[in-house]
């Protein structure tokens, strides 16, 4: 018996998120519509113990419930990240979905059951729990997407979304079937001590499939195509979910399956990174230009996004894997804030998403342009900001171990990519103004204000956030 | 050869051809009950494996539930079977011939395939001494595997919350039952005597 509550003290926030979840079906259930409220604040409270839980909480790693779960500073890391985009989102979407009218209680209620997945995602230390995680993840999100059922854009992204996820997780499947068939073993650490270095026909194919699974949920070129029209016809909220806990929980575990599983056969995998980063960059740097409509700018945007941080990745070691995290924490506060301002985007009782419509923001809002503003120039990478240096901090692991024509891929693509950003800045500053937006609601005021403010601090102060990124990622070797 | 092998083929063999029988009998019902009697096979097979529980299960699950339902649907529903099939035997010779490269395909990639050493260790799993079936069952499922036990028990409740969010309306104007007005009514209101006269009607 103390074996087990030993184990379960590990896995506390799942557990909070677990037990959680139920009370609150229970509550919405019996209480109905006037709950709605309170299950989502009961819901943004159990994020947040979750999130402290983790903070404050046992350092010590383990691998418990016979290999299934691992908890390790990696883990914490990326689970705090996940957790903050999943709580921030879930804070700024109340008001969008009153005002859309589709504020029912089963939304913090998915958000929840789907950051759970996350989290085991996040902590799987072998192939099961790793695709167990996936689709709790993955299923909770078909239906946020589809969430605004009456309307047809939201509709269409939901079965999108559905039927290429079902088609991606068949791929990761049958690669873990392959894994399995020739480790004899589902945990990665096994797996990677059977290779042991070799890399034979049979662990090559069951990498490449799992890759490809794992390309999916990050929206990796080439396994991108659903990204744009998903991100664009879901509600407002829902996209920032999948742009930001989600984007975090998939880079995790790609690090955690290559890193731990495979580290004998680097070469194999780094080929495949390689690839996928340099696609990812160029496409999500060419593509969004043409972009009217912001919600899909901001999918094209994350697709280049998961192709700098691959960049950390392929140049391996621990320098790596703590850019990709720098990377991430940045992206991180970057695209909240970046979704705050669209969130505030209304005109006349209804949500406005072309780019268009920001035109004159500096004359009609000028705190929210100035903030907007900061977040585009900060996405783009320009220096007095974050993104800078989260993009600094990939391109000089990548020179480090030697992937030149990688990191002069990435800058080139990374100045390509500042066009389309800073044109957002021009139609915001000089264009003639468009109609005002509304008065916008105080939470995605707040969190844009603190994401501009956080972009320079993190800038003026990097060494608060670099130490717990090298600790986190030298838990992975 | 002893008596388990001769069972075995009789098993395998029954299986086979009732699972051929399956796909190729016109009748729709008289498919669904060669699909029981490949069950009954595959129960056969388990319990020579020594797998009594699965064996046991397979028969009350699938013959005793999804079996009986296949037959309830294939009686209710008037789907014209042989219409479906129709243009069978047309595609064949190209659909026989993307099967004869996959199968190609997949003989290559075997010929070249080298299995791992703990994976052929693994392939006869002996039952651990002085326990039946369900208790080594249940002790995987509940005790070795209780965290992945759960979170696939998450899973179903996604995809049950996701099914009712997506599909259920709330209509106005339903009637519902209320039981305990309908026990609250008495014969005076809900009773009305009136006289009819001779040849007049109400």
């Amino acid at each position: 018996m103390s074996h087990l509550s030993a184990a379960l003290a590990h896995c506390l926030p799942e557990l909070i998120l677990a037990a959680g979840v139920l009370v609150l079906v229970l509550l919405g259930a019996v209480r109905g519509k006037e709950s709605d409220g309170l299950v989502t604040e009961i819901a943004a409270g159990l994020l947040g113990a979750a999130i402290l839980v983790i903070l404050l909480g046992g350092k010590t790693n383990a691998i418990v419930f016979d290999g299934a779960f691992i908890n390790d500073g990696f883990g914490r890391f990326m689970k705090v990240l996940t957790l903050a985009g999943s709580l921030v989102t879930l804070v700024m979407s109340r008001d969008f979905l009153a005002a859309e009218k589709i504020d029912k209680f089963e939304f913090p209620i998915l958000i929840l059951l789907s950051t759970l997945g996350m989290l085991i995602l996040i902590s799987a230390a072998g192939l099961i729990a790793l695709y167990l995680g996936l689709e709790l993840m993955s299923l909770a999100l078909y239906v946020l997407a589809a969430f605004h059922r009456d309307n047809i854009r939201a509709s269409e992204a939901g079965l999108k979304y559905f039927v290429l996820g079902a088609l991606s997780s068949g791929m990761l499947l049958y690669g873990a079937s392959l894994l399995y068939g020739f480790a004899g073993t589902v945990s990665f650490a096994g797996i990677a001590e059977t290779i042991n270095g070799k890399a034979s026909l049979g662990v090559v194919f069951g990498l490449v499939f799992l890759m490809v699974g794992l390309a999916f949920k990050m929206s990796a070129v080439p396994f991108h195509m659903w990204t744009p029209d998903v991100y664009e016809g879901a509600p407002t909220p829902v996209t920032a979910f999948f742009i930001t806990a989600v984007k975090m929980a998939a880079v995790a575990i790609t690090l955690r399956v290559i890193l731990t599983a495979f580290p004998g056969i680097a070469p194999q995998w780094r080929q495949i990174v390689i690839f996928l980063s340099i696609l990812s960059m160029v496409l999500g740097s060419f593509a969004a230009i043409g972009q009217a409509n912001i919600k899909r700018l901001m999918a094209y945007s994350t697709i280049g996004h998961v192709g700098f941080a691959l960049v950390g990745l392929a140049a391996g070691g621990e320098a790596g894997v703590a850019g990709v995290l720098a990377y991430m924490a940045i992206y991180l506060v970057m695209t909240l804030g970046t979704f705050a301002g669209i969130l505030s985007m209304r005109v006349n009782g209804a949500g406005v998403e072309n780019i268009s419509d920001l035109s004159g923001l500096a004359r009609t809002d000028g705190v929210m342009a100035f903030f907007f503003a900061m977040m585009m120039f900060s996405l783009a990478g320009v220096p007095p900001l974050a993104g800078f240096f989260a993009k600094w901090y990939v391109f000089n692991a990548a020179i480090q171990s030697g992937l030149y024509p990688l990191a002069v891929i990435g800058v080139l693509s990374s100045v390509v990519a500042a066009f389309y950003y800073l044109r957002v800045v021009k139609v915001m500053y000089f264009d003639e103004p468009a109609p005002a937006f509304d008065r916008p609601a105080p939470a995605p005021r707040i969190v844009l204000a603190v994401s501009g403010i956080l972009v320079v601090f993190l800038f003026a102060y990097p060494g608060l956030f670099i130490d717990a990124t090298m600790a986190a990622a030298r838990s992975l070797f | 050869m002893n008596i388990a092998a001769w069972f075995f083929y009789l098993f395998s063999a029954m299986m086979i051809g009732a699972a051929f029988m399956v796909i190729s009998a016109r009748n729709p019902v008289h498919a669904v009950l060669f699909l029981i009697l490949a069950f009954f096979n595959a129960a056969g097979l388990f319990l020579l494996l020594g797998a009594e529980f699965l064996a046991m299960i397979l028969v009350v699950v699938y013959v005793g539930a999804v079996a009986v339902l296949f037959l309830f649907v294939v009686m209710m529903l008037d789907v014209d079977f042989t219409e479906l099939k129709q243009g069978f035997l047309q595609y064949l010779p190209a659909g026989g011939l993307i099967g004869l490269v996959v199968l190609i395909e997949v003989a290559f990639v075997v010929g070249a395939w080298t299995i791992g050493p703990v994976s052929i260790a693994n392939v006869t799993t002996p039952m651990p001494p002085g326990m039946t079936n369900t208790m080594a069952l249940g002790r995987v499922l509940y005790t070795q595997y209780v965290y992945l036990f759960q979170a696939a028990g998450l899973i179903l409740l996604t995809a049950m919350i996701g099914a009712i969010v997506l599909t259920l309306r709330h209509k106005a104007g339903v009637k519902r039952q209320n039981v305990a007005i309908q026990n609250a009514r008495t014969p005076a209101e809900a009773v009305e005597v009136r006289k009819v006269a001779s040849r007049q009607g109400i």
